[in-house]
């Protein structure tokens, strides 16, 4: 049973909490066309390692709000919780960031709007 | 149609395992059960093979024997990190039926209950098939109307399916409660009969004696730690007993199948997830049929030993750990104790949990990749077990051709470029 530590309420049992699967999944824009097979890997495929993941979960009992959270899917550890719309700031948080094959990913790269792209 | 789809391979036994029989049973009794064979070799690794199956579970063991029995292709090693049938075959809560919507999912499911049909009679040993049949319960209109269009549908594909109403289920099932201001109240179901369950560690055992009868090597406690290639050709895998060689590589590891496809480069839409199961102490027969609950998320049978099996729905967040969290079970239990009160005093005797790899669409993936000779035959989520036979056929002609037959075509990786996804997410009757 997890013991969550909700950035904004404390800790809480796992029941209060929904997890919403992998984290910093960019949706690729509109503007850079991709292929099928390439938007298929954002829509469908997905990081799935045995050990250090990052996710997302929702206190969906308590304040209903989104954060990021580094878990190690063996032993269940709780690393890092850390704000939406951020990236991990830990040593093994940020290991576990850049070990994900989404990363450089032609649908990675076109979540950013073009002015952006290659830097 | 290619004839080795419904070819079924060698009936009983073939090589120099002896047959198991009621004959065998006296001879042994009268000499105290000494001159039993084992059932199997502890094979030690050669340095190549014909075929590599990845995965000693049912699936993957089920390959295996069907390579060498329909395809003559017996130059085949099954390899296993832990104990084979230790994974998710000796953890599932038995049950089998092939009662899905889509006509893709009819095909592979009905192939699959078409062998468990005669499986005891093909592996020469007693898997207990028992076809007690699979009630599914409707607790709302919408259910019943859902519930009238699954019927449908798997009627048209030739399938069994009957719909019962609260008190024809009351007379099938006497411990149910039919009390209409529960919460949860029965209002109908479905009934597949040729459904039921069957001893899942003895179809595991089955497979891996008919297999290694006909020559396939059962490797255990050896762990694959890389797939080799050259250039887009798979040449064999790295293990911990060190490297051995393949023309080809079927892999069958259900939820460490995203770790495999990781060695090959190879990415997949699978979720691994934790499935909990538990039993109870063993009671008397009060059960002799399979219930599933959509609404509440529980199904239960009792074993012969008398045990009530149950089991839920998955846990909602990614875990190879073989074990989930408390508030599945106890939600489970709640509601199987207001449908079944006679429970509620029930001792629950063992709990565990597997790891489900869970696909987008709860539909498997059984696929050619972009490396030359290396196969998936994975996503099975939370209803692999019933598949045992059907995926193992299937897969090992896939691997046998390098092509996919009819039933196994619209299970390709490809289906996540193209859109076109086999939605069952309700065909479990538990969230998946």
């Amino acid at each position: 049973m997890l013991l969550i530590d909700c950035p904004y309420c404390g800790p809480r049992d796992e029941a209060e909490f929904a997890c919403g699967g992998e984290a910093h999944i960019a949706r690729p824009l509109a503007e850079n066309p991709i292929s099928d097979a390439e938007f298929g890997s954002y829509l469908f495929l997905r990081h799935n390692p045995k050990g250090l993941f990052t996710e997302r979960w929702v206190h969906s009992a308590g304040c209903r709000r989104w954060f990021n959270m580094v878990r190690d899917t063996l032993s269940h550890e709780i690393v890092e919780i850390y704000p939406m719309g951020s990236l991990p700031k830990s040593r093994r948080g940020k290991q576990a960031y850049a070990d994900n094959w989404r990363r450089g990913t032609p649908a990675e790269a076109a979540s950013k709007p073009q002015a952006k792209r290659g830097r | 149609m290619a004839s080795s789809e419904l070819d079924r391979g060698i009936k009983g036994l073939a090589g120099r395992a002896k047959r198991y029989s009621v004959f065998a049973l006296a001879r042994n009794a009268s000499r105290y059960h000494q001159g039993w064979q084992q059932a199997w070799r502890h094979a030690e690794p050669k340095k190549s093979y014909d075929v590599i199956i990845i995965g000693g579970g049912g699936h993957g063991l089920a390959t295996a024997y069907y390579l060498a029995s329909v395809h003559g292709i017996t130059n085949v090693a099954v390899i296993e990190k832990g104990w084979l049938g230790g994974g998710n075959t000796g953890r599932n809560t038995t049950i089998i039926r092939s009662n899905y919507l889509w006509d893709e999912s009819a095909a592979i499911y009905e192939h699959a209950m078409q062998l468990w049909e005669g499986l005891s009679q093909d592996l020469n040993f007693n898997i207990m098939f028992s076809q007690r049949g699979v009630l599914t319960i409707a607790h709302s209109e919408h259910e019943l109307k859902e519930m009238s269009r699954r019927v449908h549908a798997i009627r048209l594909n030739g399938i069994d399916s009957d719909i019962l109403g609260p008190d024809e289920i009351k007379k099938f099932v006497p411990i149910i409660n039919i009390d209409q201001t529960i919460r949860y109240p029965v209002m109908g179901g479905f009934l597949q009969k040729r459904g039921g369950t069957a001893r899942h560690d003895a179809v595991a055992w089955g497979y891996a004696r008919a297999a290694d009868d006909l020559g396939v090597d059962i490797i255990q406690n050896c762990e694959v730690t890389g797939l080799r290639r050259r250039g887009r050709q798979i040449v064999g895998v790295e293990t911990s007993k060190g490297f051995i060689g393949a023309k080809k590589v079927g892999c069958v590891t259900a939820g460490h199948s995203s770790v495999l496809a990781d060695m090959a480069g190879l990415r997949l839409p699978i979720a691994s997830r934790p499935l909990q199961a538990l039993v109870s102490e063993p009671i008397k027969p009060i059960l002799d049929t399979v219930i599933m609950s959509n609404a509440v998320h529980m199904y239960i049978s009792q074993s012969d030993k008398g045990e009530m099996v149950l089991g839920a729905g998955v846990d909602k967040y990614n875990s190879y750990a073989q074990r989930g969290s408390w508030p599945v079970p106890e939600h489970m239990l709640a509601a199987a104790v207001e449908l079944f009160p006679v429970l509620s005093r029930l001792r629950m005797l063992r709990h565990w949990g597997g790891i489900v790899d869970t696909c987008p669409d709860a539909s498997p993936i059984l696929s050619k990749t972009d490396i030359e000779g290396l196969y998936f035959n994975c996503g099975w989520g939370t209803g692999g077990f019933k598949a045992t036979p059907g995926s193992g056929h299937v897969f090992a002609d896939l691997i046998a051709h390098d092509a996919p037959n009819r039933i196994a075509a619209p299970y390709a990786l490809k289906r996540f470029e193209t859109g076109f996804l086999i939605d069952e997410h309700g065909a479990a009757g538990v969230a998946h």
